[in-house]
């Protein structure tokens, strides 16, 4: 085994830094949801984190990434068995596949994470945990084998995803969009006013986000060399960009540059620049960054024009985004940056690679939103996602988690809380 | 005797506290509280989505006065709180038919 020190030192270090992101997730969507709300957010991304660290290790890493199949992996490394044998396609990687196994799996821990954005402050806690085990099992495993792994149909197709704008974002952003049309508004959306209940925590999660980025991205080049440095680079440019045009786009449009667009333009950069960041330029990544903060800063008005409750506009900033960055790539991937990439437009490509990029992005949007409307009927009808009327309006974290985040809690709403003892 | 209640802008309760203590008023009860009045709170933009505040962070005061000295402490807490804009708040006067010093058990007046 020709394993590389600095390459696998560099992984290890990455995955980790790709685990914290799902606590900043936790913050960024629990400063903007009430603060009847919060404990039920920071819940549902942590037990995702239990779930899916469970289920990876248990049979999912082999569903993604091990075999020749061109749908779906099989069951050859279920439990990590065999995990000393490199997957196929991945023979040339110089770190242990033990070392992959761990670094993709904080991927597929973030993956459903996401959606719980859309979805805020109405489901049940316990059918979210078993939600997002049967999704990350029945979409993210096929969505990660199609794409990731070199014998997945998009892989072979030549489609570029450098780290998961279409099995990540657009996956992801799929799956919110199919979830809020099953389940339906918040109660009193939008007339009723659904202010963030803390400003601070959601830049706390983005700096958190951001940091970890450069974890999902750089390490996204499975070694420490030329390839992640772009990547680090670029995720870093394209972010700063993308900040900077929302933060814009809002000024011209509402009159203020605010805290909250700050930070979303930062999530959209970071969404877009994904799947090109070890492809493009990093003047490429300029590009890419400002229309990510420009357009997702408009598409966050799409859910009043169409009514949907998108909450924390997870549809607007991670399918948009991610679809924008995996199209970019057409028009921007540059051989210079990446050697195992393909030019595009822009670099005398052609269309070719458009092409490649726009099947990707209609096959996992397509797929996602498919799959998870259907399974989300399927749980709604059975089990049923949905809380109570009486336990929306008292708030996720009293009526999920017999918690309250502030002693302040009880007065945004009138709920039970009460501040005796009733058991000793 | 009287009770005065002034509701006046929070970051005003240093210079209204000083002007009643140079004044010689020796106690008051101070209290966070929130509403709105002619200044109609104001507008937060999140998103993009428009978000009208009605209720403005104020700040209640209150002192038990004897009644000759009603108008000079309201004038204090007037010229002290005021900045001239819009929301600067209220003082208004209600009669106290009771006063007790819960550690002397002294009654009226000789509470304040």
């Amino acid at each position: 085994m020709n394993y590389n020190s600095g390459d696998t030192a560099w992984i290890i270090v990455a995955a980790a830094m790709v685990l914290l992101m799902t606590p900043g997730l936790a913050f960024f969507y629990g400063g903007m949801v009430r603060g009847k709300n919060v404990l039920g957010m920071l819940a549902q991304n942590f037990v995702t984190m239990g779930v899916v660290s469970v289920l990876w290790i248990t049979g999912v890493y082999s569903l993604a990434f091990s075999g020749k199949g061109k749908w779906i992996g099989d069951f050859h490394q279920f439990g990590l068995n065999h995990i000393w044998q490199q997957g196929t396609g991945f023979e040339t990687l110089t770190i242990p596949p033990l070392v992959f196994c761990a670094f993709q799996l904080m991927f597929a821990i973030i993956t459903p994470a996401l959606i719980t954005g859309a979805t805020a402050d109405r489901l049940k806690f316990g059918a979210w945990t078993l939600f997002s085990a049967i999704w990350l099992v029945v979409v993210y495993a096929p969505v990660a084998h199609w794409v990731f792994s070199p014998s997945g149909w998009l892989f072979k197709l030549g489609a570029l995803d450098f780290a998961g704008g279409t099995v990540v974002h657009a996956n992801a952003g799929a799956a919110a969009l199919a979830v809020i049309l099953v389940i339906g508004k918040r109660k009193g959306w939008p007339k009723e006013r659904m202010r963030p209940h803390n400003v601070p925590f959601v830049l706390l999660g983005t700096g958190l986000l951001w940091f970890g980025w450069f974890g999902f991205n750089a390490g996204s080049a499975l070694a420490a060399n030329t390839t992640s440095a772009f990547a680090f680079v670029n995720t870093n440019t394209a972010t700063g960009a993308a900040l900077l045009a929302w933060i814009l786009t809002e000024k011209i449009r509402d009159g203020h540059a605010t805290t909250l667009g700050a930070a979303s333009g930062a999530v959209a950069g970071l969404v877009a620049i994904t799947p090109a960041c070890g492809f493009v330029s990093p003047m490429g990544s300029i590009a890419i960054g400002f229309a990510a903060g420009v357009v997702c800063a408009l598409a966050t008005g799409l859910k009043t024009k169409f009514g949907y409750d998108d909450a924390l506009d997870v549809v607007g900033v991670h399918l948009i985004g991610g679809i924008l960055g995996a199209l970019t790539i057409g028009l921007f991937a540059t051989k210079m940056t990446n050697s195992a990439g393909t030019n595009g437009f822009f670099y005398k490509g052609g269309w070719t690679l458009m092409g490649h990029q726009a099947v990707a992005v209609l096959a996992v949007v397509a797929y996602s939103f498919i799959a998870t409307y259907i399974l989300a009927q399927i749980l709604d009808k059975t089990i049923g996602l949905r809380v109570s009327e009486e336990d929306e309006s008292i708030g996720l974290d009293l009526s999920q988690h017999a918690e309250t985040a502030y002693e302040t809690a009880s007065y945004s709403d009138g709920s039970r809380f009460t501040s005796s003892f009733t058991k000793a | 005797m009287k009770l005065i209640t002034a509701i006046i802008k929070p970051f005003k309760l240093d210079d209204v506290k000083t002007a009643l203590n140079a004044a010689g008023i020796t106690g008051m009860t101070v209290s966070e509280a929130s509403g709105f009045g002619r200044q109609r709170g104001h507008t937060e933009v999140y998103r993009g989505a428009e978000y009208t505040v009605d209720l403005v962070p104020k700040v209640r005061l209150e002192v038990l006065v004897d009644t000759g000295d009603v108008e000079s402490v309201i004038d204090t807490i007037v010229k002290a709180a005021s900045t001239g804009s819009i929301g600067d708040g209220k003082v208004w006067a209600t009669t106290v038919d009771h006063i007790v010093r819960v550690r002397t058990g002294e009654r009226g007046v000789d509470a304040i």
